[in-house]
């Protein structure tokens, strides 16, 4: 196990710590800006929208991970970062002027969405968030003029300064470093976030509510910031998630979609930044891995099945039926539904919770005790009572 | 006039299935403070069930029914044994997820075995093809709409009663307020999960049956259940009559929505009626007053 010997205040406030977090940033560094040059454009494209959910992580995780707050609604939030973009690139505004609108005005949204949450908590605040989101919906359907309706908008290339031509393709490498630079920066606002007075507030509030409050923090003030910081986040991702797709419809933004991005930081742990990448990863590669199941296993496992020296018609059956499986509509909601479950039974801190394990178990050999991440049960309060 | 109160007639037979699938979300809250997202689907699961017994097997209706109902029960406990127990405890958030998770798993799997076709059963109610509704002046109601009031405040009478008047209901009231606190005076806490499940379940299963004729029964009909929300917010959430109430006044809200307000209303009208329910009485109208304790 390493320990750090430390002789002033300022190694205690470093993001990176030691030598091994250089080490390790600087590999995954060197591969993501390799990486538009290196892979195929499918694998590009992915990484694209694995930055884009991984920004919905970081606003979500600013909300749910360090206030508490839980929002079932950020497809809204989403949504009307990408109407914002699409309508003020239709009046001609460059994407230099409408990225930072976008993101105000989702913000200003998350701010009048705070204030009725600010009297509700847990199961309320669920309810509330769905109800928002389903009228944001349902206004993106039906505001023709601004949102074209169920016809969909078409969004033009990124143009970053408005007609001098420096214009960033959605395929191209310049717009991938464009979005893993607004993800960088908007981690590394996150980190800093956290361990500024207000991001210590927000986890006051996490926390117990009561707690905070008697020790001085405004919980009004500090839920609104909350969700205003959040909703500016997810504002940008639906810039960037507009540009990606080139086109926007109001079913994109549907309750689904504000699942996923739940799933995003349960799947990747709520505890740390490291999540909502995890998790992005997980969520967008799950297509592809269903593809793959229905096109390559069902050969590899009758394969295997003639391997172990089965007859050749049973290892077509066998094959087949894994095919089947792969392919059978509604495969996706089933591993959804059992993904979701299996982590809140099984792995609450998410795969970021997971490593952290694994890597205390290597640093504490043979001394690892299984209770350090047990979560406690209460069973004696009411949340009604709260 | 008459439009007005033909209006409101279907607006009330829509409220009643809200106001139906709100009990089932109110009495699970009400006895274990687990809020059950997967109520619509276990509302879609249901009329499946009933699918199965009653056209694909052939059965009475009344027996294909109560088969329905007695499965719906066992999986609605077996739910809680597998899903909620374990996460029992920790932040209601936790159980909120598993639940959704739960809904998903339900609509895919129910669309694998039953197909994604709209089926249909037939009802003892509906007379003969040409008159299946009733006529009062010159007012208009469905037969099957009939069926679903009237079950509705049936069961809403038979579940207040068992909440107020017996052992068990109190029992399940005493262990929302305090688990441990149940568990110490000698209530069988585990017991009490199970059965809420079982009766929720069933409870769905009646809604989902008693809809089949109006809506059919195919994988989304689950989603109805995210209408009941408001319903249920708007009765106070742990209020039985007042999920029916709630119910009542959204399905009333809505049907008038999509009368008299422009195209699109009809949709939103339950949310905006709920985010306002939530700003100005976040305690529903029959909501219990909980005094705040450190």
């Amino acid at each position: 196990m390493r320990f750090i010997f430390k002789t002033d205040y300022n190694q205690d406030l470093r993001l990176l710590k030691h030598s091994g977090y250089w080490w390790s940033y600087g590999v995954l560094a060197a591969f993501l800006i390799l990486a538009p040059f290196g892979l195929d454009n499918y694998l590009v494209s992915q990484l694209v929208f694995v930055f884009i959910y991984a920004l919905v992580g970081v606003s979500l995780t600013i909300l749910t991970g360090f206030t508490g707050q839980v929002s079932l609604g950020h497809a809204a939030f989403l949504a009307i970062g990408a109407y914002t973009a699409g309508f003020l690139q239709s009046l001609g505004v460059p994407f230099i002027i409408y990225f930072p609108a976008a993101a105000i005005v989702t913000g200003l949204v998350g701010m009048l969405v705070a204030i009725p949450a600010l009297r509700l908590s847990g199961i309320y605040l669920v309810i509330a968030t769905i109800a928002f989101a389903f009228i944001i919906e349902e206004v993106a359907a039906r505001w023709e003029a601004v949102t074209h309706g169920n016809e969909g908008m078409r969004v033009r290339t990124l143009d970053v300064f408005g007609g001098n031509g420096v214009t960033l393709p959605r395929d191209e490498p310049g717009f991938y470093f464009l979005c893993l630079g607004i993800l960088v920066l908007m981690v590394i606002l996150a980190l800093n976030l956290a361990r500024s007075p207000t991001g210590r507030a927000f986890m006051a509030i996490r926390d117990s509510e009561t707690a905070a409050k008697s020790m001085g923090v405004n919980l009004a003030l500090y839920k609104v910031k909350s969700f205003t910081i959040s909703a500016a986040i997810t504002g940008m991702a639906g810039v960037l998630f507009a540009h990606k797709l080139s086109f926007i419809s109001p079913e994109m933004f549907t309750l689904l979609l504000s699942l996923e991005f739940i799933m995003v930081i349960i799947i990747g742990g709520i505890i740390g930044l490291h999540g909502a990448v995890l998790g992005a990863i997980f969520i967008v590669m799950i297509d592809p891995f269903l593809t793959l199941l229905k096109d390559d296993v069902p050969g590899l496992v009758s394969s295997i099945a003639l391997l172990f020296g089965a007859a050749q018609e049973t290892a077509a059956s066998i094959g087949a039926a894994v095919g089947n499986v792969g392919s059978a509509p509604g495969m996706k909601g089933a591993l959804y539904g059992l993904i979701i479950i299996f982590f809140i039974i099984f792995e609450p801190y998410g795969l970021y919770g997971r490593w952290l394990k694994v890597k205390l178990y290597f640093q504490l050999f043979p001394l690892y005790k299984k209770a350090t991440f047990k979560r406690q049960k209460t069973y004696v309060k009411s949340e009604r009572n709260r | 006039m008459l439009d007005f109160i033909q209006q409101l007639v279907n607006g009330i037979a829509l409220g009643c299935v809200y106001g139906l699938i709100a009990l089932g979300f109110v009495l699970i809250y009400k006895a274990t403070e687990v809020v059950n997202f997967a109520q619509g689907e276990l509302l879609m699961l249901g009329g499946f069930f009933a699918f199965t017994f009653i056209t694909f097997m052939g059965l009475n209706y009344w027996i294909g029914f109560l088969l329905a109902v007695i499965c719906m029960a066992l999986l609605g406990s077996t739910i809680e044994r597998v899903v909620v127990r374990p996460i029992l405890g920790y932040p209601q958030f936790s159980i909120v997820m598993a639940t959704i998770g739960l809904g998903f798993f339900a609509r895919s799997v129910a669309g694998m075995i039953w197909g994604t076709d709209d089926l249909k059963i037939d009802t003892p109610f509906s007379r003969s093809v040409t008159e299946n509704v009733v006529r009062i002046g010159s007012l208009v109601i469905a037969d099957d709409k009939i069926s679903i009031i009237v079950a509705t405040v049936l069961l809403c009478i038979v579940l207040y009663l068992f909440f107020s008047r017996t052992r068990m209901g109190i029992a399940m009231q005493a262990t929302s307020q305090n688990m441990l606190a149940a568990y110490y005076m000698g209530i069988p806490v585990k017991r009490v999960f199970s059965l809420i499940w079982a009766i929720s379940a069933a409870v769905a299963c009646f809604a989902g049956i008693l809809l089949a004729p109006s809506t059919l029964i195919h994988t989304n009909v689950g989603f109805i259940g995210l209408k009941a929300f408001p319903a249920a917010v708007l009765g106070g959430f742990g209020s039985i009559p007042g999920a029916l109430v709630g119910g009542i006044i959204i399905g009333v809200i809505e049907q008038l929505a999509g009368f008299y307000l422009p195209q699109g209303f009809k949709d939103v009208a339950a949310y905006i009626v709920l985010l306002l329910v939530l700003w100005f009485k976040p305690d529903g109208l029959f909501g219990m007053k909980m005094r705040k304790k450190v």
